[in-house]
C-alpha cells in the first residue's frame, strides 16, 4: 500500500513547471557516492489484509490477557468509558500538530486549558502544564525544576519512590551539578523520618517521595513537607496511582510545593507501558521554571475568550541552551483522554473511583493475611496495593499460581533484594469479588503444595 | 456558531456521565480512619454524558487537522496518518498488555520491538536502536548522553557542541541539559553549513556536532562526508537530528554518510498521528562505538525467547518507564511494513516533488533568501510584503480563511519573517494548487487590500488572539467565581 496522491499525468504536469524531467534531477544536490544503489532491505510491501494477518500472528504470542492478573506497580487497570475511545479517536483531536495557529486549534488549547484546572484542583497547587511524557521523566523534570529554583546541590529521593522513576532521575541528573542521594524506609513501609532528618541540610534542594509509595503505603506528606521547609528544601510529591486523589487530601494542601505524576489511571490503557501520561503542578511562583507546553486565556479583537501557548519565553524555541526543559512534543492527546475520563467520572464518580479501589484492596489484604504465614509486613496505610511476605520462595508460589492463570503481584526481591518472599499486589475496581476469591484460594492451594 | 463553554460552567450539582458497578465487598469506615482525607475535590466538574460528547465533539469541530485538509508546517512533516495502522495498535492484546508481565506472556510485543529496531536501522544504515525515547527532543538527549558516556570512558567528557544557527531549539537545549556548552557554527551564502567556522571551531575539546540533513531549509547539506571527516579526525562525534527524514528514506542512509548518532521523529516520517503535541515517539539510532552505552534494558533473544537485557554495564541508564510509546511503536512498524521498499523510496521522491512544485509556483510572489536547491521543504520570507508593513503571521493568519493551515513561522532564525512549507508526500496536486493559488491570492491582496491581511482571520471560529496579553497576565486556569 502506498499513500501517495499525484496520478502519472499530474506528476508530468508538476515536473514540466519546475522545469525537470525527472524526480532524479531534484535529487542531484545529494552526492551520487551517498546515494542507495539498491533497494532498502525491508520486507515487500503489505495490503491492509496482509497487514492484519501479520500482526495477528505476533500479538497471539501475548498471553498476558488470559490470567488474572494483581500486577501494578505504576501501571494500573482501570475502567475506561466508552465516550474516551470514541471521543479521543476523532480526527480533529487524532491528527493536528502542536497548536502553533490558536484560532485554528481552540479544541486542542482549550481542553489543555481545562486538563491544567482538573490536575490543579486534584493536587491542590495553583499552576500545571500541559503535560509531560510520562511519570518518570516528569519526576526527574521536577528534580531539575527544584535545582534550578533552589540552586542547592542535594536532591534526596525517596527508596520508596518508584524504582523506574529513581533510574530516570539518575540517568538525567548524572551530567549536572547535582548530588542524588536516597533516604530509606521504616518498617510501616513509609519514608524513614530518622534518615531523612539525618540527611536533608541547608545544602538539599530538594526531597521528593511517592505517595502512596512504591510499597503502596500512604506518606504523611504533612511531616514531610514541614521537615523539608524547616531545611529550605522544597517537598516534591509524585502520584504514581492519582485515581488515589479522589479520596486523599491533595498533596499540595499538605505543603507539598510541586507534584509531579503519572496519569495512566486516567482513561488510558494498559499499552505495555506507553504512550502514558506526565504531569507536573506547582506553586503560581514557580511558573517560569516550570518546564513544557502551558495553555493560557486570553481574548480575540472582538472580545471574545480564547486559548494560546504561552509563557513560550521558558521554552527551547525561543530560549534555546537556556529553556527550561528541552520538551517540545509532549502527550497531548493522553491528557485529552484524561480530560474525558475525569469530566466523565466527576466530583462523585472518582471518588467512587479510589472508594471502590481501596475497599476491594482491603478486602483482599484481609483474606489474604488470614492464610497462615502470609505477613503483611508494612504497617502503615495503603490505597490500592500492599505487600505481603509468603512462607514460602515466591518463585515457587509464583509458577503455581500461573499455572492456574493467576499473575499474584510483582516480585519485591527484583527491586529490594531485602524484601525476601515480598510481593506487591495490586486491587482495582476491574476486580470482581469472585477474582479476589479464587486468588485467596489459589494462594491457599499454593502454600498447602509440598 | 455556538460558543463552547469551559466544562466547569457546564457543571451543577447531581449530574453524572457515569456509573461504577455497586460495590461487591463489605465496606469498612475503619480504614479510613489514620487518613488525611479530602472532604471534596473542589471545583471538579459534575456534568451528564450527552454534555460530554456534545463539548468534546463541538470543541474537535474547531480544530485543523490533517483529515481534514492541507497542513504545510514545515519541519513537521504533517502526512496523512493512515487508518488500519490505528486498527492494528488497537488489538485488545496490545491495549491490555501490563509492562511489567511476565516475559513469557509478551512475547509478541517483545518481537515487536525487535523488528521495529532492525527496520529503522535498515532505513537508516544504523548499527542499533533505542526505541525509549518519548519524542524528538528525549531522543536528542538520549543521544548526547550517549556521546558522553563514551568521552567520559575516554577519560574526558569534554565541554562543547557544535550546532549550527539554522538548528532546531531543542538541539542547543538537549545539549545544555546534558552539561555542554553550546557552539554556534555559521551558514554560508548557500545556507549549508560554513566548512572553514566549523573546522575552525573543533577542537579535542568538541564531543559533538549536532547537524540536521537535510537541514531547516530543505537543503541537503552536501559536505556532510567532510563535516564527518572534520569531526571524526579529532575523535568527534556526529549527530543528526533525523526530524527531517522524510526527504531521505530509500534515498540516502546517514549511516553512509558518517553519522554516529540520529534520532528519528515517527510522529513525522513514520506517520504516527500527532495527537495535538504528542504522544510522538524519538527512537535514537547508532553505530558500532555507541552501541554498548545503549539505555537499559535491551532485547536479546535467549534461546527461543526475547527476554530483556539489564546487565549493560556501560549503558547511560534508563531514560523513561517501562519500554517507551509502545503503541507509537507498533503503528510506525505498521506503516513501514505496508510500504515496503519501493514505498519508502516513493514517499521521499513525492515529499521532494511536491515541495519543489510549490517552490517554483510561488518564487515569483514570495522571497526566497537562499537560492539553493532544496529537498522536502522550502523557505520563503515576507520580505517582498514587507514593503506594505505586512508580516509573514499576517500572511499566516489569512490562510486559515482559505481553509488552509499556515506553513511554520519565523523559523529557521537565519530567515527573517520566514514561512516554512513542507507539503510531504501524501498531498494531491489539486491540494497544492490549492495553497498555491491562496498564496499567490494574498499575495496580491498584500498589495492592494493589506488590511484583510492585517485583520485575519475572519472566519475562524475566535478571531486573531492577544498573545502578548496571555503571557503578560497569564490566565492558566479556571477559577470558581466567588460568592
Amino acid at each position: 500500500m502506498k499513500y501517495t496522491s499525484l496520478s502519472d499525468q499530474d506528476k508530468k504536469k508538476m515536473m514540466a513547471t519546475i522545469g525537470i524531467t525527472s524526480v532524479e534531477d531534484l535529487l542531484r544536490t545529494i552526492p551520487e557516492e551517498l546515494k542507495l544503489k539498491q533497494a532498502l532491505n525491508v520486507p515487500p510491501s503489505l495490503s491492509e489484509q496482509e497487514l492484519l494477518s501479520y500482526f495477528e500472528k505476533i500479538r497471539v504470542q501475548n498471553k498476558y490477557t488470559d490470567y488474572l492478573s494483581f500486577l501494578g506497580g505504576g501501571a494500573y487497570n482501570h475502567f475506561i468509558p466508552y465516550s474516551v475511545d470514541y471521543l479521543s479517536s476523532r480526527g480533529e483531536f487524532l491528527t493536528p500538530y502542536t497548536p502553533y495557529q490558536p484560532e485554528v486549534s481552540q479544541g486542542t488549547l482549550q481542553i489543555i486549558f481545562e486538563f491544567q484546572t482538573l490536575i490543579c484542583q486534584l493536587t491542590g497547587l495553583d499552576i500545571a502544564n500541559a503535560s509531560l511524557y510520562d511519570g518518570a521523566s516528569a519526576a526527574a523534570e521536577a528534580v531539575l525544576m527544584a535545582h534550578r529554583l533552589q540552586g542547592k546541590p542535594k536532591a534526596l529521593i525517596a527508596r520508596t519512590l518508584h524504582p523506574q522513576y529513581r533510574e530516570v532521575i539518575k540517568t538525567y541528573v548524572k551530567n549536572m551539578d547535582i548530588e542524588a542521594e536516597e533516604i530509606g524506609y521504616s518498617s510501616h513501609g513509609e519514608i524513614d523520618f530518622e534518615d531523612l532528618k539525618e540527611k536533608i541540610d541547608e545544602e538539599t534542594s530538594v526531597f521528593i517521595c511517592q505517595s502512596p509509595n512504591f510499597m503502596g503505603v500512604i506518606e504523611d506528606v504533612k511531616k514531610i513537607s514541614e521537615l523539608t521547609h524547616l531545611h529550605h528544601a522544597l517537598c516534591t510529591v509524585v502520584i504514581a496511582e492519582p485515581a488515589s486523589l479522589g479520596l486523599l487530601e491533595a498533596p499540595g494542601k499538605l505543603g507539598a510545593d510541586i507534584v509531579a505524576g503519572e496519569g495512566q489511571s486516567f482513561g488510558i490503557p494498559l499499552s505495555f507501558g506507553g504512550p502514558y501520561l506526565g504531569f507536573m503542578a506547582c506553586k503560581k511562583d514557580f511558573v517560569r521554571q516550570l518546564p513544557g507546553r502551558i495553555a493560557g486565556q486570553t481574548t480575540d479583537v472582538e472580545g471574545r475568550r480564547g486559548f494560546v501557548l504561552t509563557l513560550s519565553t521558558r521554552e527551547q524555541h525561543i530560549r534555546r541552551e537556556r529553556a527550561t526543559s528541552n520538551i517540545c512534543t509532549n502527550q497531548a492527546w493522553c491528557a485529552l483522554r484524561a480530560t474525558i475520563f475525569l469530566v466523565s467520572l466527576g466530583k462523585e464518580g472518582l471518588k467512587e473511583l479510589a472508594w471502590q479501589n481501596m475497599h476491594k484492596a482491603h478486602y483482599a489484604l484481609e483474606q489474604l493475611t488470614q492464610l497462615e504465614g502470609v505477613k503483611s509486613i508494612f504497617s502503615g496505610s495503603c490505597f490500592n496495593e500492599f505487600v505481603l511476605q509468603l512462607p514460602k520462595e515466591w518463585i515457587e508460589i509464583d509458577e503455581f499460581l500461573k499455572k492456574k492463570k493467576i499473575i499474584a503481584g510483582l516480585n519485591l526481591e527484583e527491586f529490594y533484594p531485602e524484601l525476601r518472599n515480598c510481593a506487591l499486589f495490586c486491587v482495582t475496581e476491574m476486580h470482581r469479588k469472585e477474582d479476589l476469591d479464587r486468588l485467596v484460594k489459589s494462594m491457599n492451594e499454593a502454600l498447602a503444595q509440598e | 456558531m455556538i460558543r463552547e463553554p469551559l466544562i466547569f460552567e457546564l457543571s451543577a450539582q447531581g449530574k453524572r456521565a457515569f456509573a461504577f458497578p455497586k460495590l461487591d465487598v463489605p465496606t469498612n469506615r475503619e480504614i479510613l480512619k489514620t487518613l488525611a482525607m479530602r472532604k471534596e475535590i473542589e471545583g471538579f466538574p459534575e456534568v451528564s454524558e450527552v454534555e460530554v460528547v456534545r463539548h468534546f465533539t463541538r470543541l474537535s469541530q474547531t480544530n485543523h487537522c490533517v483529515d481534514i485538509g492541507f497542513y504545510p508546517l514545515g519541519s513537521c512533516t504533517m502526512k496523512y496518518n493512515p487508518k488500519i495502522n490505528e486498527k492494528v495498535a488497537s488489538s485488545p492484546e496490545f491495549l491490555s498488555s501490563h509492562p511489567l508481565a511476565p516475559q513469557e506472556l509478551i512475547q509478541g510485543n517483545l518481537e515487536i520491538l525487535k523488528e521495529t529496531e532492525g527496520l529503522l536501522a535498515e532505513v537508516t544504515g544504523m548499527e542499533a536502536f533505542t526505541l525509549q525515547p518519548s519524542a524528538g527532543a528525549q531522543g536528542e538527549l538520549v543521544g548526547m548522553m550517549l556521546i558522553r558516556a563514551y568521552h567520559q570512558k575516554k577519560g574526558n567528557p569534554r565541554k562543547f557542541v557544535l550546532i549550527p544557527d539554522s538548528a532546531h531549539g531543542t538541539n542547543p537545549s538537549s545539549a545544555h541539559i546534558c552539561g555542554y556548552q553550546v557552539k554556534e557554527v555559521k551558514s554560508n551564502e548557500k545556507g549549508t553549513i560554513d566548512i572553514d567556522d566549523l573546522a575552525q571551531n573543533m577542537t579535542e575539546e568538541v564531543a559533538a556536532l549536532m547537524i540536521t540533513n537535510p537541514n531547516t531549509l530543505g537543503v541537503f547539506e552536501n559536505d556532510i562526508k567532510k563535516i564527518t571527516q572534520i569531526m571524526h579526525s579529532q575523535e568527534g562525534f556526529v549527530y543528526m537530528d533525523g526530524a527531517n527524514m522524510n526527504a531521505l528514506t530509500g534515498i540516502s542512509r546517514p549511516g553512509d554518510m558518517g553519522v554516529d548518532v540520529i534520532h528519528l521523529n515517527l510522529h513525522k516520517t513514520f506517520s504516527t498521528p500527532h495527537g495535538g503535541g504528542g504522544p510522538g515517539a524519538g527512537p535514537v539510532g547508532v553505530n558500532k562505538k555507541l552501541a554498548p552505552f545503549l539505555p537499559i534494558p535491551v532485547i536479546v533473544k535467549k534461546g527461543k525467547l526475547w527476554s530483556l537485557d539489564f546487565n549493560r554495564p556501560q549503558s547511560i541508564g534508563r531514560v523513561r518507564s517501562y519500554f517507551g510509546n509502545f503503541l507509537v511503536l507498533v503503528k510506525a512498524l505498521s506503516y513501514i511494513l505496508s510500504l515496503g521498499p519501493e514505498g519508502l523510496r516513493e514517499v521521499s521522491e513525492t515529499a521532494v516533488l511536491n515541495s519543489n512544485y510549490i517552490r517554483k509556483s510561488l518564487e515569483q510572489d514570495y522571497y526566497l533568501k537562499y537560492q539553493t536547491p532544496t529537498l522536502h521543504e522550502c523557505v520563503f520570507s515576507d520580505k517582498f510584503q514587507r514593503e506594505q508593513g505586512i508580516q509573514n503571521i499576517d500572511i499566516a493568519k489569512r490562510l486559515i480563511d482559505f481553509g488552509l493551515h499556515p506553513p511554520t513561522m519565523s523559523f529557521p532564525l537565519i530567515v527573517y519573517g520566514a514561512l516554512m512549507i513542507e507539503p510531504t508526500e501524501t498531498e494531491s496536486k489539486r491540494d497544492l494548487d490549492l495553497f498555491i493559488e491562496a498564496m499567490k491570492q494574498i499575495a496580491k491582496e498584500a498589495k492592494e487590500n493589506p488590511e484583510i491581511l492585517k485583520s485575519a482571520p475572519h472566519t475562524s471560529y475566535v478571531g486573531r488572539l492577544d498573545e502578548t496579553a496571555a503571557a503578560r497576565n497569564p490566565v492558566l486556569r479556571w477559577d470558581a467565581p466567588r460568592g
